[in-house]
């Protein structure tokens, strides 16, 4: 029995009495602790897959089973870092991360154990130091560091990640996917990523799933990256298995599953 | 030697990071100086100018309106006493302007909160929009006076129907605006509030008004204006005591000195008002609306 299951979702969108099927038959099962990566051309559904696990959108067929049970509306247990942060901005950081766990986590733990819970959180990303700054004030590396405190913060079974690390510069990117293997190490959630970073996906995952172009997109491929963990950015630079993995994406991304455009 | 030298680069090195760390400033420098000089020399000038026209093309003796000069001098019992109260509407200027903010104060509240509700309404609701707005569209280009018939009729006393003039008056913008700016709230939120589950009471509090409070209070800056220019106007005919029915008073027994004062202070009035509801809306968002 897996953790996580989406078992053949599909979902189609009407509009102007024309129907447009985005997704066809999407199975993917996750195990606990484990992290896989989405990745495909721009358009492919990426974000509707999680949407769909997030419960922020209904599938038209097939579902999404957590621990064997239906998850059909979101909830803290699939906690997301949407691609822009989503801070908002009238709070503080703190108050950020706080309007999380004074919602989750009242009546399970006491005001000072919450209270205790929220400074953990910030620290685990190296955010103390700017807690009562807000949104505006800070970076965009730590707006998402931030993010991904709030999900952190929401003690969820699945981490949901949305092209976390899409709208940051290559240095804090690196720097932000370091902190996040090592997050991941520690915790141990089962994680969802999406992405169109190919280095950032072979680096990061357990497994790497490939979708094919849409319309009616679906997985292509199923990549297992079979590398040891703690893994160093620099150790795999020159290693086979890095390496062999990075082209078979590429190859998939670039020649047989190119984009119409691009391909033309 | 070597020794004594050390110190002194020590002593030295410490010295002005001290010094640094409190500069010693004067109260006003002449920057700021200089700078409450530019703001505040052209309305001075403007005014004096203005004050200097209006002397000289009034101080004819065939002149309808009296100089500024004749306005102070007959006027001044009522400059100089704003605070007298003979009973009945026989009051200083403060009670007159007293009353009428406080006819202001309780429609504007209730607006507030009315139309705060109503356009939260509107902006989540598809079909409280469609259902409501042509509605509004067209009660909203209703003037505040054509109003009042109706509510004394209602309310059969002057008090309450001022008040809802007042209400009538300053609702449209702050509904309108308050429905702008639920419905401009991002996506983003919302799905941040799905993940958390925040319940409808809590999406309202914690992310609705927040968000939407720089709308909030352009609605609530225009219609506080409204209501100060529907306030004067409604006391005109309902009577009593208020700044409207003060200028109404003195057109009876020719004293248009005294509501020229009167118009001062009726200004203002009015520019506080605003000025108040802005700065409480920069206290409020935090310095997101101006």
């Amino acid at each position: 029995m897996s953790y996580l299951s989406i078992e053949n979702v599909g979902i189609s969108f009407t509009r102007a009495g024309r129907t447009n099927e985005v997704l066809r038959d999407v199975s993917v099962k996750i195990d606990k602790g484990e992290f896989v990566s989405l990745i495909g051309h721009s358009g492919c559904g990426k974000s509707t897959v999680l949407n769909i696990v997030a419960g922020l959108l209904k599938a038209s067929t097939g579902g999404v089973l957590l621990e064997d049970k239906e998850v059909n509306s979101p909830g803290p247990d699939r906690a997301v870092v949407f691609q822009n942060h989503s801070l908002l901005p009238w709070l503080t950081v703190r108050e950020n991360v706080a309007l999380a766990v004074e919602k989750v986590l009242k009546g399970k733990k006491s005001r000072a154990e919450r209270s205790e819970w929220i400074d953990h959180n910030l620290a685990l990303v190296n955010m103390t130091h700017a807690a009562d700054r807000r949104p505006n004030e800070i970076s965009g590396g730590m707006k998402q560091r931030v993010g991904i405190a709030r999900a952190l913060a929401m003690e969820p079974k699945v981490l949901l990640l949305d092209e976390p690390f899409g709208a940051l510069d290559a240095l804090t990117r690196a720097h932000l996917q370091d902190s996040l293997m090592d997050i991941h190490a520690r915790l141990k959630n089962a994680v969802i990523m999406i992405t169109h970073d190919v280095d950032e996906a072979v680096l990061l995952s357990d497994r790497i799933v490939m979708m094919t172009n849409g319309p009616s997109a679906t997985v292509g491929e199923i990549l297992k990256v079979d590398l040891e963990r703690p893994r160093r950015r620099l150790d795999l630079v020159e290693d086979a298995t890095y390496t062999h993995a990075r082209a078979a994406v590429l190859e998939f991304l670039y020649a047989r599953h190119a984009k119409p455009a691009m391909a033309a | 030697m070597a020794n004594t030298s050390t110190i002194a680069v020590t002593g030295a090195a410490a010295k002005p990071a001290a010094a640094a760390k409190a500069p010693r400033k004067p109260l006003v420098t002449l920057a700021t100086f200089r700078q409450i000089a530019v703001n505040l020399i052209p309305p001075v000038v403007v005014l004096i100018a203005f004050l200097v026209i209006w002397e000289l093309l009034c101080s004819r003796p065939t002149a309808g309106l009296p100089p500024p000069s004749r306005v102070v001098t007959e006027a001044w019992d009522i400059i100089a006493h704003p605070f007298y109260d003979n009973g009945g509407t026989d009051k200083g200027l403060f009670w007159h302007i007293y009353a009428s903010i406080q006819r202001v104060a309780f429609g504007f509240a209730l607006a507030t909160v009315v139309g705060i509700m109503v356009g939260t309404l509107i902006g989540q609701s598809d079909w409280a929009m469609r259902g409501l707005d042509p509605i509004f569209q067209v009660l909203r280009t209703i003037p505040p006076l054509a109003w009042l018939p109706l509510s004394l009729a209602a309310f059969r006393d002057g008090q309450p129907s001022a008040i809802f003039v007042i209400f009538i008056t300053s609702i449209w913008p702050i509904i309108i605006n308050t429905a702008v700016g639920i419905r401009n709230i991002p996506q983003d939120y919302r799905n941040v509030a799905a993940v958390l589950r925040l319940n409808p009471l809590e999406f309202f509090v914690k992310i609705m008004l927040p968000s939407a409070a720089p709308y909030i209070f352009t609605g609530l800056r225009i219609g506080v204006g409204l209501s100060w220019l529907a306030i004067v106007a409604a006391e005109m005919l309902i009577g009593g005591v208020g700044i409207g029915f003060f200028i109404w008073d003195a057109w009876n027994s020719s004293h248009i000195s005294e509501i020229i004062v009167a118009l001062v202070y009726v200004g203002v009035i009015g520019f506080f008002l605003d000025r108040f509801v802005a700065f409480i809306g920069t206290l409020v968002t935090r310095g997101a609306t101006a």
